[in-house]
């Protein structure tokens, strides 16, 4: 948990370049900005000022939003690099955990804000923004369908030397979804330390198991 | 009160038939028509009564009423004024919400200590009250289109300060404003999510609160729908009135330009 907000350490030279994109357009609104942060926001419970600690990536990212341009692409190659590079692989080496469990915490979309406690367990969030099994009617729709996810992929056996790329990306995936994607919007639920790597493992056998329902 | 006992129950009918219809149907269509059946009987009316009475009575030190507070199109002036808020107002040398403005009014006109007012007391006391007032001066408006000024130049720039709020990126989780809110035709679980970097269409988004909220039953102020997506987006609490949720007011409103306001809304 304590690694929640460990910042990534991006080139000096990626840093210098982004410190230029932000002050070359509207400075004054940006410093304002900041001003605005500081003197708005409080602790409340949990959730602590120093969730708002600016993150190279993210602001990045925020700019590049504002500005209704996608990032500098060699920006966003770099930032997928240091976000790979940090992916923690299973310490025993397993991939996949319990499907059943999976879909709880898949279902779950609790933990870590302002009114939860510190030691409370943390939900996925999962199905607020992916359809995953067809049973659940009540999915967002603000990532794909993971419907189907490790059968549309050939997953027939997980374990195989043919499944390994999948299987492990959809972990570096899980974990923190930057290492392929600079600027996504999912959360980086194994970086941030929102879920466990045991919750991690049951979540990927809940895309990956053949028997898990996602696969029927 | 034995009348919002009432509508309570009311409700809790419909909506436990509601749920039984939803199997059959679509869930969106079955949603729509729930929220078409509330409307019929919005418990925010009982909260636009108090607001009024509210507006009209004299309270605090000052032994005054709010009917000569300026919501921003002279003293006094209610109708049309919630369509036109945020804007900026020249004593206070600030851009203002509805909420910010009536505590302002609160504080000079009546003489009323509001420092009990903040996040920490939503639905209770004098933060209550503000959220009964906004109620009544959003119904007021209600059928007008959202208009704010951006003349002058401090309304600008928090519209250029909400917009940067809206895409900050933060909390455990990283989300933002716009992780939601910034595409059209998302729902997050069934939940449809307005597209908040454009005029989201008449009644949808700014132009909806304050609203009741059917399932736990309050009534909410656009300060406490705020709080609550900065809750949900694990970010720290932004404080009641706080620049920062004005200013995404200002970005929200100015977006929403021409949309008809519904406020006071019904909601699930």
């Amino acid at each position: 948990m304590k690694k929640t907000f460990i910042a990534l350490a991006l080139p000096a030279a990626v840093l210098a370049l982004q410190a230029c994109t932000m002050s070359s357009s509207a400075s004054d609104p940006d410093k304002m900005t900041a001003e605005v942060i500081k003197s708005s926001f409080v602790d409340r419970g949990i959730a602590k000022l120093d969730r708002l600690n600016p993150d190279p990536a993210n602001a990045a990212c925020a700019a590049a939003e504002v500005a209704g341009q996608p990032i500098d692409a060699n920006l966003a190659k770099s930032i997928e690099e240091a976000n790979l590079k940090s992916v923690q692989w299973p310490s025993d080496g397993k991939f996949l955990g319990d499907w059943k469990q999976g879909e709880k915490i898949a279902q779950s979309g609790k933990g870590m804000t302002w009114k939860d406690k510190l030691d409370s367990v943390n939900g996925g969030n999962c199905y607020n923004c992916h359809q995953i099994s067809k049973q659940e009617i009540s999915f967002g729709t603000i990532g794909p369908s993971l419907y189907n996810y490790g059968k549309l992929r050939g997953v027939t056996d997980p374990n195989s030397a043919a499944s390994k790329a999948i299987v492990e990306y959809t972990w570096g995936k899980i974990w923190n979804p930057r290492a392929y994607s600079a600027c996504s919007q999912m959360p980086r639920a194994g970086h941030n330390g929102v879920l466990t790597q045991a919750q991690v493992q049951h979540i990927m056998a809940l895309l990956l198991d053949p028997q898990s329902p996602v696969n029927q | 009160m034995k009348l919002i006992r009432k509508n309570v129950v009311a409700l809790v009918v419909l909506a436990l038939a509601a749920g039984q219809a939803m199997a059959q149907k679509s869930a969106s269509d079955s949603i729509a028509e729930y929220r078409a059946m509330l409307q019929d009987g919005n418990p925010a009316e009982l909260f636009e009564m108090h607001g009024e009475e509210l507006w009209k009575q004299k309270r605090g030190p000052k032994n005054a009423s709010l009917e000569q507070c300026d919501l921003g199109k002279g003293a006094g002036v209610v109708k049309g004024a919630f369509v036109e808020l945020p804007r900026f107002f020249a004593d206070t040398g600030r851009v203002q919400d509805l909420e910010s403005r009536l505590l302002t009014c609160m504080q000079t006109l009546q003489g009323i200590d509001t420092s009990s007012v903040s996040t920490r007391t939503f639905g209770k006391g004098e933060t209550a009250n503000i959220t009964a007032l906004a109620t009544w001066i959003a119904a007021e408006s209600r059928g007008q289109r959202m208009n704010l000024p951006q003349d002058h130049a401090k309304e600008r720039v928090m519209y250029e300060v909400g917009k940067r709020l809206f895409f900050q990126r933060g909390g455990t989780h990283d989300f933002s404003c716009a992780t939601c809110h910034s595409s059209e035709g998302k729902r997050i679980r069934l939940q449809d999510l307005p597209d908040l970097t454009k005029n989201p269409g008449d009644g949808i988004g700014f132009a909806a609160w304050p609203a009741y909220r059917v399932g736990n039953g309050q009534m909410w102020s656009m300060q406490h729908r705020i709080n609550d997506c900065y809750r949900q987006q694990r970010f720290p609490e932004p404080k009641f009135g706080s620049d920062a949720t004005i200013a995404l007011g200002v970005y929200m409103g100015v977006n929403a330009k021409g949309a008809e306001s519904i406020a006071p809304a019904i909601k699930r």
